[in-house]
């Protein structure tokens, strides 16, 4: 049995192998991938340790106190959030073994080929085709697009329709795309912030070997329910300070800058500011049941008050600034490789803050998710389940 | 650090409360007694208060209290409010307590406890925590004057009565006369209190830091109770419309109303973390102004509109006088105004988090 006092064991002697100070970044994390310290509840050999998930705080704050490096969880969050929990429940043993660990230390960055412009919320409806050759490879075409970090990206997770005769859900399989193979081609996809932090991905005629295959021959869909829940709640359960979100920057302007002040301003800046206040005690409530092993369904709720918030706020935010309001930093197109809420100024925050209801599944169709599992509500009827994908409407 | 959730012992609290309320009292029975002279039920209270010992809670042991927290009494208040149940728990086992125990009145709090005494704090219950608030005349020992708004006066033995000398005093209600009032939530009953000539007794000690730290427990555990009302409008109206057809369907199956219930669950779930986040602040004394101004800006809100989203829902039976989704609706709006309204709680937010007016 793993405990605390173990991992405070283990986690003394990494840092005694391995000084922070004289050992380079990559080789430590290599060292603690190496020592089970990576995520202690993988299992041993793949990072971890198979022990509790609570207890990974130990591990961090240890590592945190003796200033080692961390692998930049933000930059590499799609690996770590959403392929990494399905290629442990899914891969096989060479596939964990292959991509665990360059996915944790970041040396290989992951993006996730899902969503297409014929099928985002209807995702299961996609039409990337995956033909399998002689029993060999498969040859893939198609589209995919609201792909953050293609460009930087090593490989993909990707789901594809390999059978156009059974009803969508069937018809699907999974796979783990190399993104420097001949076929794939990124172009950015320009926002409205000017940015483009997402891409489009072409994918035409692209080689896949059926080792890289996650999971069955069409049982696709099963295999992206994982990542979709693991992305969920990767959403939802980050840990936030008072102020610590949106309500930050503009919490700080109403300090700064009294002649902004106005009467109608202050009244909905208190009112979203504790919103803001009651979602972070919402947030910390269900770490605190996950922590104590006893998860709850309001994991299914703060990416819808999150977005909502984050809306509001920064819309009121752009409003109080009143002339500066109508200004803007900078429309030049970058491509930022991390996606940041709350930078840059007011104006740009209100514009990306209207991707937080889209992204990661829409507020329509997580209120749907919260309305037939948590309240148990009869589903939408579907005339869509027992016809075949090739005979749907498109 | 804040604890946001249950423990054990309080999950079994709970179950008891509720086995007990789910046993003896019924909506009809409620609603029924709201129509006679006696609109408290004193049997169920007895109960509640000798049997269980819940009046001691915030007591301390060797007063014959429970020496428990503010988390319990919460945990009871959700469960009182999930029935709007009218006994009057959160006046005279919150309220009234806490004025006492800022005052150090050991022998009335011991009276308190062991349930042979029901107090009210005479401060009309719309009063927000650190708002002005009456008081009546000292002259030569006696106390004369009048005082309005008073929840649970006509239930009382005992009313801490502020003067205009700074000084609360515990006055026998048989020394008083207690007129009701025609009130909006009729299981909460409010009541004028006039005072002749009462004869004062003991100054307990000052009104102003007893009534402010009786009324911002008041406000904090209220969010519990509001949480609980929310919660059964919430459950009931799920309930009831995956039951009822129209359409030849489940009325629950229509998206548009789907996609209200789900917003109001996702408020109910923040609530209870703004309403723990409240008791366990009062348990520990840490933040608890901001914990409970923060509370109460959010929890009429949503303790409202869940009642008000109940009534809709249920339609024409909503509005019907059997149905007992107005006795949450009436306890919830008048919720919304008891121990401060939203409004003035979030400026007590601007003042605690330096967020000021123009």
């Amino acid at each position: 049995m793993t405990d605390t006092a173990e991992l405070q064991r283990r986690t003394a002697q990494l840092l005694a192998d391995h000084p922070p100070a004289t050992t380079g970044r990559l080789d430590f994390l290599k060292a603690r991938f190496d020592a089970g310290l990576a995520w202690v509840h993988y299992p041993e050999g793949l990072g971890g340790l198979g022990a509790p998930r609570s207890l990974q705080a130990v591990v961090d704050a240890e590592l945190e106190a003796a200033g080692a490096p961390d692998n930049d969880p933000r930059r590499i969050g799609i690996g770590l959030g959403m392929a990494a929990p399905t290629i442990l429940k899914y891969g096989t043993d060479e596939q964990k073994q292959r991509f665990l660990r360059p996915l944790w230390t970041g040396e290989e960055v992951w993006c996730q080929l899902f969503s297409e412009p014929g099928a985002g919320s209807d995702l299961a409806a996609l039409g990337t085709r995956a033909v399998r050759e002689d029993g060999g490879d498969w040859i893939v075409n198609g589209q995919k697009v609201w792909t953050s970090s293609a460009h930087v990206a090593r490989w993909a997770i990707l789901i594809a329709r390999t059978d156009p005769d059974v009803p969508k859900h069937a018809g699907i399989t999974y796979f783990l795309c190399d993104m420097t193979d001949p076929g794939v081609e990124v172009r950015p996809l320009r926002q409205i912030t000017g940015e483009a932090e997402f891409n489009e991905v072409f994918l035409t005629g692209v080689r896949i070997p059926d080792t890289r295959r996650l999971g069955e021959v069409g049982a696709g869909w099963r295999v992206a329910l994982t990542t979709l829940n693991n992305e969920r709640v990767a959403i939802g359960g980050m840990r936030l300070p008072r102020e610590g979100g949106m309500i930050g920057p503009v919490a700080r302007t109403w300090r700064e800058r009294p002649e902004l002040r106005t009467h109608d301003l202050h009244q909905r800046l208190l009112k979203l500011w504790v919103e803001a206040e009651v979602a972070r005690l919402t947030g910390e409530r269900l770490r605190q049941q996950l922590a104590s092993g006893q998860p709850g369904p309001e994991g299914a709720g703060m990416k819808l008050a999150f977005a909502r918030l984050n809306q509001e706020i920064s819309g009121l935010e752009v409003e109080l600034r009143g002339e500066e309001g109508l200004l803007y930093d900078d429309w030049t197109m970058r491509r930022p490789e991390l996606v940041d809420f709350t930078g840059r100024d007011a104006g740009y925050r209100y514009l990306r803050s209207k991707g937080n209801s889209i992204e990661g599944g829409t507020s329509e169709v997580l209120l749907n998710i919260v309305a037939e599992r948590v309240l148990g509500l009869p589903s939408e009827p579907r005339t869509d389940k027992d016809v075949a994908w090739k005979d749907l409407a498109r | 650090m804040t604890d946001l959730l249950y423990s054990e012992e309080e999950e079994a609290l709970r179950s008891a409360v509720r086995d007990l309320l789910t046993d003896r009292l019924d909506p009809a029975g409620v609603i029924a007694r709201t129509e006679s002279d006696a609109p408290h039920d004193v049997a169920l209270w007895k109960t509640l208060t000798g049997d269980m010992g819940l009046a001691g809670l915030l007591i301390p042991e060797e007063l014959d209290g429970q020496g428990a927290t503010h988390r319990e009494a919460a945990v009871v208040l959700e469960e009182l409010g999930r029935a709007v149940a009218p006994v009057p728990y959160l006046t005279s086992a919150v309220v009234a307590t806490e004025a006492l125990l800022a005052c150090g009145a050991d022998d009335l709090l011991a009276r308190l406890a062991s349930a042979t005494t029901v107090a009210a704090l005479a401060v009309g219950l719309h009063t927000a925590p650190g708002a002005d608030f009456p008081a009546v005349r000292l002259e030569n020992g006696l106390l004369s004057g009048e005082l309005t708004g008073i929840a649970d006066a006509v239930a009382a033995d005992l009313l801490l009565v502020p003067a205009d000398d700074g000084g609360l005093y515990a006055v026998d209600a048989s020394a008083v006369t207690v007129t009701p009032q025609v009130s909006f939530d009729l299981t909460r009953p409010l009541a004028t209190v006039t005072l002749a000539g009462a004869p004062a007794g003991v100054r307990l000690g000052d009104a102003g830091p007893a009534v402010r730290r009786a009324l911002r427990a008041g406000a904090g555990l209220l969010a519990s109770e509001q949480l609980g009302l929310a919660e059964w409008a919430l459950t009931e109206t799920v309930r009831y419309l995956k039951e009822r057809k129209q359409f030849n369907r489940s009325v629950g199956g229509f998206q548009a109303l789907k996609h209200r219930l789900a917003q109001l669950w996702l408020e109910v779930v923040n609530l209870r973390a703004a309403a723990r986040a409240a008791a366990d602040a009062l348990a520990n004394g840490e933040d608890a102004d901001l914990a409970t101004a923060v509370a109460q800006a959010y929890a009429a809100g949503v303790a409202v509109r869940a009642a008000e989203e109940a009534l809709q829902l249920h339609a024409g039976l909503g509005m019907t006088w059997e149905h007992p989704v107005h006795l949450c609706l009436k306890r919830a709006k008048a919720d919304s105004i008891a121990y401060g309204t939203a409004g003035a709680h979030r400026a007590a937010v601007a003042e605690l988090v330096d967020l000021r007016a123009p």
